[in-house]
């Protein structure tokens, strides 16, 4: 293998880029990102960038000279345009083509958005500097979507002296996810602040001056920050032949055609742990991830491992940090395993089936959730874990 | 080699401490401490992994 390209420039992109220069590989690497700036770190966007205490120069993933160091082909401000899987060629916007043995796609997610003008969405560095430009005292901000990116908007703006309404189309936020307990006692840490927070409520527009709701009714905004979920990046793939639905679908190695593989928000692929087929949005699995891909594009054949990672997040909004390990959705039962809801402080366990399959705690120290992690990463059995109120394995 | 740390950027994910336990731990609110700055030979592949995984980009490894 003498030429990989690697499509999408940021966390994972990143991630695969350096694994295969760390794993020895010393042939070509054409990295092919979008956005003209060198690969930066989104999490912050919503929170120390939104907020005003970081610029632009604190995001860089990685140094100039450290790039420099990787000696890539790095091809920025242009997109991938298409794929030919029988020539093995990237097409990009420019009119060139880049042709490879391997290819790992890492092209990420984009904002979905609503009908009409004038809403920001959060996913850019320009869409971050945009929003903040706008936020001031006073002003009136509608996040539409309670969701993580739009709890941690409300609370900046909120911090910043901004009106906030926040508008959400479920009965209780993120029920679906942590399930409806834990998903009322996040909403109430907004509402307590004074924030306006409306559950059933479903906004069908932008408008000229807010939003409209699906019953016609208008709320007024200066500012609309629409946060209600994405939408994988893989048009370019279309006509290629490679399978996508809800993102790129691979295999338990990320593998989604011969020596074509995926990482980050973009791929869609089975997790053995869970015996599940899952797409992640979370920081640490873009880097997890574009790691595996690339050992696996470079590992002989038989010597491929499966990607078999405890998905990991993390979130944080006013004084508090969110963290949750492992696969939430689908689960049969919440259980707090330590601490107190109504305290702010505690670790509660997700059951799917018989196992611990998620942990999600606020305020508690590292210890007290590495060994749920640690429950989790082994498929611990709940019966035999929670009821006796310790872990399995100790870390 | 040498690892540097900015304690500033790093949020808490514990990723450095899984790769790299003799190197990383973390304080009370899960912030990342070090353990040593000198790193060993023996210890340089975990810590490369540290930087690899850690979500903050918040450790660095340089030449001491
Ligand atoms: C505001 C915000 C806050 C977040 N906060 C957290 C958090 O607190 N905790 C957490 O765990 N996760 C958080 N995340 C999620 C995390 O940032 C993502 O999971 C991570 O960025 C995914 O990395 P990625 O490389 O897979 O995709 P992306 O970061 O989306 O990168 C994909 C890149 O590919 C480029 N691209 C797209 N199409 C093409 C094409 N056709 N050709 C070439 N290039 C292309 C894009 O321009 C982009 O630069 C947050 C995300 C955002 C936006
Ligand atoms: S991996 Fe990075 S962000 Fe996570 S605890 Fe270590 S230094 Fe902090």
């Amino acid at each position: 293998m003498r030429r990989i390209a690697v499509v999408g420039a940021s966390a994972a992109g990143l991630s695969a880029a350096e694994t295969l220069r760390r794993e020895g590989y010393d042939g070509t690497i054409t990295l092919v990102g979008e956005e003209p700036e060198p690969p930066y770190d989104r999490p912050p966007l919503s929170k120390q960038v939104l907020a005003a205490e970081w610029e632009r120069d604190r995001l860089a993933l990685r140094t100039s000279a450290d790039l420099a160091a990787l000696d890539l082909d790095l091809r920025l401000g242009v997109a991938a345009t298409g794929l030919e899987l029988v020539s093995r060629t990237v097409e990009l916007g420019d009119g060139s083509e880049v042709p490879y043995d391997g290819l790992i796609v890492a092209t990420g997610v984009r904002p979905r958005r609503l009908p009409g003008e004038g809403a920001h969405v959060l996913r850019t560095l320009d869409d971050a500097l945009t929003l903040r430009e706008r936020l001031r005292p006073g002003q009136r901000l509608v996040v539409v979507g309670a969701g993580f990116l739009g709890a941690e908007a409300a609370a900046v703006a909120w911090r910043l002296g901004a009106e906030v309404t926040v508008l959400e189309p479920a009965a209780v936020p993120l029920a679906h996810a942590v399930g409806a307990e834990v998903g009322r006692m996040l909403a109430q840490v907004h509402v307590d602040r004074g924030i306006d927070l409306r559950c059933g409520v479903t906004v069908t527009e932008v408008t000229e001056d807010g939003v409209r709701l699906a019953g016609g009714e208008e709320i007024e905004a200066h500012e609309v920050l629409v946060a209600i979920g994405s939408l994988p990046n893989t048009e370019w793939l279309e006509g290629s032949g490679l399978t996508v639905g809800d993102g790129l679908v691979c295999d338990q190695y990320c593998e989604a055609a011969k020596n074509v593989y995926a990482a980050g928000d973009v791929a869609r692929w089975y997790n053995p742990l869970f015996g599940a087929s899952m797409r992640i949005e979370h920081r640490t699995n873009a880097a997890e991830q574009g790691m595996a891909a690339a050992r696996n594009l470079l590992a002989a054949e038989g010597a491929r491992k499966p990607f078999a990672p405890v998905p990991y997040f993390w979130s944080d909004q006013y004084d508090m940090k969110i963290q949750a390990y492992g696969f939430l959705r689908g689960h049969d039962e919440v259980a707090v395993l330590e601490g107190d809801l109504a305290q702010r402080r505690f670790v509660v366990g997700y059951r799917t089936g018989d196992r611990v399959s998620g942990a999600l705690a606020v305020g508690m120290p590292p210890k007290a959730i590495r060994r749920w992690r640690q429950a989790i990463a082994t498929g611990a059995a709940w019966h035999e874990t929670v009821r006796t109120g310790a872990p399995a394995a100790e870390v | 080699m040498k690892v540097e740390l900015e304690a500033d950027k790093c949020v808490a994910s514990g990723q450095c401490v899984v790769a790299a336990m003799d190197v990383f731990d973390q304080d009370d609110d899960g912030i990342a401490i070090l353990l040593t700055e000198q790193i060993g030979d023996d210890q340089l592949d975990d810590v490369k992994e540290a930087v690899a995984v850690c979500p903050a980009a918040a450790i660095r490894l340089v030449q001491a």
